[in-house]
């Protein structure tokens, strides 16, 4: 197993908004070791979605390199890529993404069904992931019927439900108040700390970002190193 | 993903919008009933031609006396009286026939007793029966030595059985035709309506040669009734037929026939023709309505996919891969029409069956149009839902998570 987990090198992104084109990325590097707790900070438009959805497998940049946990990601097919996201990555959002009418336990479930285990497995995993995120007496509720940091949980038990290397969460505590942001913060440091998992945190906010044991700064789509 | 993991997952969609899934699949429902219900009327209509086509006797010629043109006056059928009994039997030795039939008909007074019975008797040899495709109930037929002795026998038909007898046995008594007494030998069997609708039962029959003696006193008869091998000689004997009585009636080749030969084999292709454009129009007016079926889980799916597009991009970002959510979408649309597809065609059997029920109407279901219609439903799921399914499968992933 390699030391290093995500090794980005000049990367460049650019797309086309309303016939003009922008570059969002221009000439990345980026390394991050196993085990790391990274923040990449920047104002808005700097880049950071792009560069979270390129670190998230969910689209291909332009130019430059990208291998992920010893895989070259950039050469692979999009099911390839599908099986990627679903084994090594784990997607923490703002906007917490969780399916409506659908319960904690089946939102957790998902990544287990497109990875093809058995329902017994799954339901038995998924049970236990909401157990240790203190979700125990949740697992039939629906999202509407939990709170923000509930919600949050729910699906940091969904990102983590497939043992991925790397947590992505972009803005995670976004759309929580700030008692409950603390508590989100706080269980990221502890599943870093505890077992060790990789965790890559795009925000804006540097009191947040301070949490992160490195902080990259993102402007005008350039990487600087924070701090 | 499994098989199994990818239908739970499209029956639970579909199950959380429950009244949508429903009224949808109704639309696929009422196509398949409709199609199954109308082939079966169809069909229904198709075989009672052809029962009634049986009863009159396929695959028969009837010639007739023809009318004749003088000084601009058209006389009507059987003003001629120049077919006679001797035509009939050279008619026979043709090849391909099967049995030939010279009548003569007379409207007449039936008398038995105090009870008297406006009908009609057909003078007839014993072929008749062969060529009529028509059997006794009761007692016997008249033999050829009747014939030739021009005997005062008659058969009877239901309607002049019931008419004269009442609950009474006809057999072995005497009715009274104008001022001949005849002694009844025995009753057809019903025989009903004809395809025009005259009650084919309502009729004596008399050997022929009594009819020509002692009843008209004429020597001719109306008409020859041919039974043919089959269809195709029915064809080729009107030919050979035509021929042979131009010749025995020594007309000129300027001359017209003085005869007409009618063709059932022509009658029956043309009502079966018309029962199959019937059965055909009203199955394809029926699958418009399955279309129409199709058109809404189309129309379903593409409001439930943009519906779900946020959906679609968590699922990609959770693993899904394309050909995933392809079948996710795909197998909703199938359930749908698969669903309606088997309460179609429960709903269209039960459909028919109530209507052969409660009215006279005729039907046959038909097991072609069941399985037929079940795979056009599924075809118009398969057809209808991959539009939508491809739609969904092609979302970019970062743009299905962006939308809102």
């Amino acid at each position: 197993m390699p030391e290093v987990l995500i090794e980005i090198r000049d990367v460049h992104k650019s797309y086309a908004m309303d016939g003009i084109k922008v570059y969002a990325l221009k000439g990345i590097d980026l390394a991050v070791a196993r085990g790391e707790f990274v923040a990449i900070m920047g104002p808005s438009g700097s880049g950071k979605s792009t560069l979270m959805n390129i670190l998230g497998c969910l689209d291909l940049p332009d130019a430059g390199q990208y291998s992920l946990n010893g895989k070259d990601v950039i050469r692979m097919t999009g099911d390839e890529l599908a099986a990627l996201r679903n084994h090594e990555i784990g997607f923490v959002f703002q906007s917490f993404n969780l399916l409506p009418r659908t319960s904690a336990l089946e939102n957790v479930e998902i990544p287990l069904i497109y990875s093809g285990t058995a329902k017994h497995e799954r339901e038995g995993r998924a049970r236990e992931m909401l157990g240790r995120l203190g979700l125990g007496d949740r697992l039939h509720h629906m999202p509407n019927q939990l709170s923000g940091g509930q919600q949050q949980r729910v699906a940091i038990a969904r990102a983590l439900v497939s043992q991925p290397s790397l947590l992505l969460a972009d803005e995670p505590t976004g759309n929580l108040d700030s008692a409950t942001s603390a508590e989100i913060l706080g269980l990221l440091a502890q599943l870093n700390s505890e077992q060790g998992l990789t965790i890559v945190l795009i925000t804006h906010e540097p009191e947040i970002a301070g949490r992160a044991r490195r902080s990259l700064m993102l402007r005008d789509g350039r990487l600087e190193s924070g701090r | 993903m499994s098989w199994l993991a990818a239908f739970q997952l499209a029956l639970r969609a579909l199950w959380r919008n429950k009244i949508r899934a429903m009224l949808t699949a109704l639309g696929v429902v009422i196509g398949v009933a409709s199609v199954i219900a109308m082939v079966a009327i169809g069909s229904g209509a198709q075989q009672r031609i052809a029962e009634q086509l049986e009863s009159m006797g396929t695959y028969s010629l009837v010639i007739r006396a023809g009318s004749v043109t003088r000084g601009g006056v058209r006389t009507g059928i059987g003003s001629i009286t120049t077919l006679v009994r001797e035509d009939a039997d050279a008619i026979r030795d043709l090849p391909g026939i099967v049995a030939v039939a010279p009548t003569l008909r007379a409207a007449t007074q039936a008398r038995y007793r105090g009870n008297n019975w406006g009908t009609a008797i057909e003078g007839v040899t014993g072929e008749y029966m062969l060529v009529r495709n028509w059997t006794l109930s009761d007692g016997e037929f008249f033999t050829d030595q009747h014939v030739t002795a021009a005997a005062p026998v008659c058969v009877l038909g239901q309607t002049v059985a019931r008419e004269l007898f009442g609950l009474l046995n006809p057999v072995g008594q005497s009715i009274v035709l104008k001022s001949l007494a005849c002694r009844v030998l025995g009753v057809m069997q019903s025989k009903g309506a004809s395809a025009f609708g005259s009650d084919q039962d309502d009729i004596i029959l008399m050997p022929l040669t009594t009819v020509q003696r002692m009843i008209l006193g004429v020597t001719y008869i109306d008409s020859i009734e041919v039974q043919t091998a089959g269809r195709d000689e029915a064809f080729q004997a009107t030919d050979e037929i035509k021929r042979l009585l131009r010749q025995r009636h020594r007309l000129q080749s300027d001359q017209d026939d003085d005869f007409r030969i009618y063709n059932r084999a022509e009658l029956a292709q043309a009502s079966e023709e018309n029962a199959r454009v019937f059965s055909w129009l009203l199955g394809s007016i029926a699958s418009v309505s399955l279309l129409v079926g199709g058109i809404g889980i189309m129309n379903i799916m593409l409001v439930s996919v943009t519906e779900r597009t946020r959906e679609i991009g968590i699922r990609m970002a959770l693993g899904a891969r394309r050909r995933d959510i392809l079948w996710q979408f795909l197998l909703e649309a199938l359930i749908l029409s698969g669903a309606g597809g088997i309460l179609g065609v429960l709903f269209g059997i039960g459909g028919a069956l109530a209507l052969a029920k409660f009215s006279s109407f005729p039907v046959d279901i038909t097991t072609w149009s069941i399985l037929l219609a079940f795979l056009f439903s599924g075809l118009v799921g398969v057809f209808f839902g991959i539009h939508p399914a491809r739609k969904a499968s092609s979302l970019r992933p970062i743009e299905a998570l962006r939308y809102e």
